[in-house]
């Protein structure tokens, strides 16, 4: 446990070296500072040592500069959020020392530029503090005119120094990030990097050492949920997309845009969000499933045109990267409020398929589901991640690609006739075929937003609109009962059962065990299918006395988060109540078990 | 000719492999008969100018012997945007403004389509102006021809984006007073490479508009006047020799590669003239891509798309 670091750092002890398992540090500085690179580095190192990672990061809605912030927790054993304190905290400026300190654990480190950070004499018996002038030695180490650029990489030799760190790996991955450029830009790098290693930490403190990880077997790799999703994307045998740049979706367009080419495909960036779900709409018409995505007020001008979708029953994939709401709101933090949107946005009866990936691994695989459900159910799905999941990186172990892969082309074999919404279908779902294929009867569909007969052609008959409406709701009712119900975490009976979706598994997980092991009675469950819900959740349910929903939304006019009112509707459970936030910040572990105590010795309120 | 519309171009290094369907290229077929290509009857009032923009169609099909399956008519919303459903054939009706981004999406993964996009006046440049102008500026390979009547019909006579100015409509009691769109200038500004004007009432130029729109390698616009008897009657009868009007046809000497004399047709008074203002060859959209395409796709000749793939997480390890 990372309170071992804590325990063993005691200021003028010996210089010697402790075992570690795991360790939280938060990186403190500008945005143009390069912290994210430092977290980089350590994270994919992470990864290539088996280790688990994960981590956190803030960035500034400015357009250069600001204060930022990375946090890395990387680990021998299992690593479920990016956690709550950390062991060190390295300090740029003056300012990333005073906001940050707070963060710190008592006891952590704080490893400052003491070029730029003067220490408070009042936090020095709390924390170890280590002050190194980094901006000097990189001046120092580098030369030229590149002032103290260059100085998140000393950085990373001081913590590759600090804890032991594998160094001809870490060389391996600077030299890869800086391959093809000026090899003068990568000697920079290497002489800052062994700057900071050679530095003797003030010779004042002990060093610490990762007790080896179990084998995993077989590779991991290491990516944030952007890019597990996007290649998710390809791996599924999306070729088309259209998309318009809004912050923190951009990363996945930009991803498809580069990639897409080498398949034969292509992604387009249009003139607005608008275009960008009509062309995909237009581009899954033509054939293969095909994909746009957003974040928060771009979804809410596609919703017209995902009405369409719905009504003409055409396969699309929309990416929703949450983020803080309405309007504009907090375009770099992390809200998960657009659940109901999602779920219920537009206008008119118009169900769709909601699915949300709990980590960075499930990106990869639920975006390869959502193109199954919606070729399968020729209906629109959309993939709810959010700020936190999509810039986070995570380790996972490396998918087989040969197995993974699937090839989604349309066939365009001839038939004899062809009716797209034949009413006589079982389960309701539609067929489409794509323009290019010959109909031996004559008789062409029409796809469209009015309502239809089966043939696609228009009608006012009251009877139609009814079935037609019941059809597109039966599809969706026999997906949910296809679904898997959920893994309960912990035993399937208790005191309380911690429901959550989405991004939030880790730290719920996290809570679940920290709960248990302090003797409380705590479950957890977390919903992956938001829409359809999967079938037999009220048998979970009546384990606990206690079903909380965690959620990073508002608690709503009636008390309840936008998963929590779904779920009291559906199964009229009193026991059903929320812990919702709002700070745009991930949840800490001990926030949810704080507030789950507060909530459950508040009995049953609003009965 | 544009073959793409009988038959299947050649898929090397095309973004054609995404997903062209495989069809012997040397079968014979006879054109369509108006019986076949004929679907619901229109749901247009008597005497709308639509009617024989549709004919038109039918007859530009019959004659250039378009396959059935590979006839592809999209629209937005408005009356001429109900078009799709009066053609027996692979047909689209969207929401209202959005058709040329729906059809971008066709013609974009299916270089072997050539897409037909009809739509109004208010479709084209007041709710999907946006898109007009970045469909055209894209240069991806469509059709698109506006039946433009001065008038909201479906919602029954609200001014439109062309109303002239004094034009009185239900919310323009006292008269039109913004200033209208003129959909060749605006055509030309945006960059499309074809820009046409025609009049329902001239059938015999509008099959040659439309045929010389189908064969352009690019977006091609096509302005067609078609007259709103219910809401707007007489008023295109200035450009009708039957009703007293003239109908002039773009002069000999004008050259269609020149911008500044297009645009300089095109502000002429109504009725104006009648012919393509501005044709230019430039790469489409569609090449482009096809390019982008052929170069990174000689990178990774002979891999399965998974070993693709597997070279980017190669790089995650």
């Amino acid at each position: 446990m990372s309170d071992s670091i804590a325990a063993m750092s005691s200021p003028g002890g010996a210089a010697k070296v402790s075992s570690i398992n795991e360790v939280v540090i938060r990186i403190a500085g500008n945005s143009q500072d390069g912290i994210q690179a430092i977290g980089g580095f350590l994270a994919r190192l992470a990864g290539r040592s088996e280790q688990e990672v994960m981590t956190f990061m803030t960035i500034p809605a400015t357009i250069s500069g600001g204060a930022s912030i990375f946090q890395v927790r990387m680990g021998s054993g299992e690593v479920l959020s990016s956690g709550d304190e950390a062991d060190v905290l390295m300090a740029f400026y003056q300012h990333s020392y005073d906001s940050h300190l707070s963060s710190l654990k008592k006891g952590g480190i704080v490893l400052f530029d003491s070029d730029h950070v003067v220490p408070n004499e009042e936090f020095k018996k709390d924390y170890h503090h280590l002050g190194i002038p980094i901006s000097g030695l990189t001046v120092e180490a580098i030369g030229g005119t590149a002032k103290d650029k260059g100085k998140n990489i000393l950085a990373l030799g001081l913590i590759a120094k600090m804890f032991d760190l594998n160094i001809p790996k870490l060389e391996k991955l600077i030299g890869e990030r800086f391959t093809g450029k000026d090899p003068s830009i990568l000697n920079n790098a290497l002489a800052a990097f062994h700057a900071g290693y050679a530095n003797p930490l003030g010779n004042v403190m002990e060093t610490f050492k990762f007790v080896a990880a179990q084998s995993k077997g077989g590779h991991q790799v290491v990516m944030n949920g952007n890019e597990a999703l996007g290649y998710g994307l390809i791996a599924a045998g999306v070729r088309f997309g259209a998309g318009y740049p809004i912050t923190p979706w951009s990363d996945i367009m930009e991803l498809l845009r580069r990639e897409l080419p080498k398949y034969g495909g292509t992604f387009v960036q249009t003139e607005d969000e608008i275009a960008a779900i009509s062309m995909a709409i237009g581009g899954s018409y033509a054939g293969r499933v095909a994909v746009t995505g957003s974040s928060g007020p771009g979804i809410s001008l596609k919703t017209e045109a995902l009405g369409w979708a719905v009504m003409a029953e055409m396969p699309l994939v929309i990416v929703d990267v949450q983020r803080g709401g309405p309007s504009t709101g907090m375009p770099t933090n992390i809200e998960q409020s657009d659940l109901n949107i999602a779920i219920n946005g537009g206008h008119g009866d118009s169900p769709r398929v909601v699915i949300a990936p709990a980590n960075v691994e499930d990106c990869f695989y639920m975006a390869i589901e959502a193109v199954n459900i919606a070729k399968k159910y020729s209906v629109p799905v959309i993939i709810l991640t959010d700020q936190g999941i999509a810039t986070r990186i995570e380790a996972f172990t490396e998918p087989n690609l040969e197995k993974v892969c699937q090839d989604i082309s349309p066939d365009f074999t001839p038939v004899a006739e062809h009716k797209p919404y034949d009413l006589s279908k079982p389960d309701g779902i539609t067929t489409h075929l794509p323009p290019g294929t010959k109909i031996n009867s004559g008789k062409y569909p029409i796809v469209t937003g009015l309502e239809h007969d089966e043939l696609g052609h228009p009608t006012g008959s009251p009877k139609l609109h009814m079935q037609m409406t019941a059809k597109r709701r039966k599809k969706l009712q026999a997906l949910g009962a296809s679904l898997p119900v959920p893994k309960i975490y912990g035993p399937p009976e208790g005191n309380i059962l911690l429901v959550g979706w989405g991004s939030t598994e880790g730290p719920i997980r996290e809570a679940v065990d920290r709960a248990r092991a302090a003797g409380d009675s705590v479950s957890s469950i977390h919903i992956k299918h938001v829409n359809p819900l999967p079938n037999g959740l009220e048998n979970i349910f009546s384990g606990f006395n206690h079903v909380l929903v965690v959620e990073m939304n508002d608690e709503g006019l009636y008390g309840f988060g936008q998963l929590g009112q779904i779920l009291r509707a559906r199964y009229c459970d009193a026991k059903i109540q929320g812990i919702n936030k709002t700070d745009g910040l991930t949840w800490k572990v001990k926030e949810i078990l704080e507030r789950a105590k507060t909530n459950v010795s508040a009995g049953l309120r609003k009965l | 000719m544009s073959q793409t519309l009988t038959e299947t171009p050649e898929r090397a290094g095309n973004i054609a492999t995404v997903a062209a369907p495989v069809v012997p290229a040397t079968e014979e077929r006879k054109g369509l008969t108006k019986k076949e290509i004929a679907a619901d009857h229109p749901t247009w009032c008597p005497g709308c100018g639509d009617f024989s923009v549709l004919a038109l169609y039918f007859k530009l099909i019959e004659k250039r012997k378009m396959w059935h399956e590979k006839i592809t008519t999209v629209a937005g919303i408005g009356c001429s945007s109900r078009f799709p459903y009066f053609v027996q054939a692979h047909g689209v009706h969207f929401i209202h403004g959005r058709a040329l981004p729906f059809a971008s999406g066709i013609s974009l993964s299916r270089p072997d389509l050539h897409v037909f996009v009809f739509g109004g006046d208010g479709d084209a440049f007041s709710i999907g102006g946006n898109h007009f102008n970045h469909t055209a500026r894209k240069n991806v390979k469509m059709t698109y021809c506006v039946m433009d009547n001065w008038v909201y019909g479906l919602t029954k006579k609200q001014t439109s984006p062309t109303s002239p100015l004094g034009f009185k409509s239900k919310t323009d009691q006292w008269g039109a007073v913004d200033y209208p769109i003129n959909p060749m200038k605006q055509a030309i500004s945006a960059g499309a490479t074809f820009v046409a004007r025609t009049t329902h009432t001239n059938p015999n130029h509008v099959l040659a508009m439309m045929e010389a729109a189908m064969d352009h390698d690019g977006f091609s616009f096509i302005e067609c006047l078609s007259e709103c008897v219910e809401f707007y009657e007489g008023a295109f009868d200035a450009s009708n020799p039957r009703k007293g009007g003239v109908f002039n046809e773009v002069p000999k000497s004008h050259d269609v590669t020149d911008e500044f004399a297009a645009y300089k047709l095109a502000s002429e008074p109504f009725p104006g003239n009648f012919g393509i203002f501005y044709k230019v060859n430039k790469p489409t959209k569609n090449a482009k891509e096809a390019e982008i395409n052929a170069s990174y796709q000689s990178k990774v000749t002979g891999l399965k798309d998974w070993q693709i793939l597997q070279k980017n997480f190669d790089k995650l390890r």
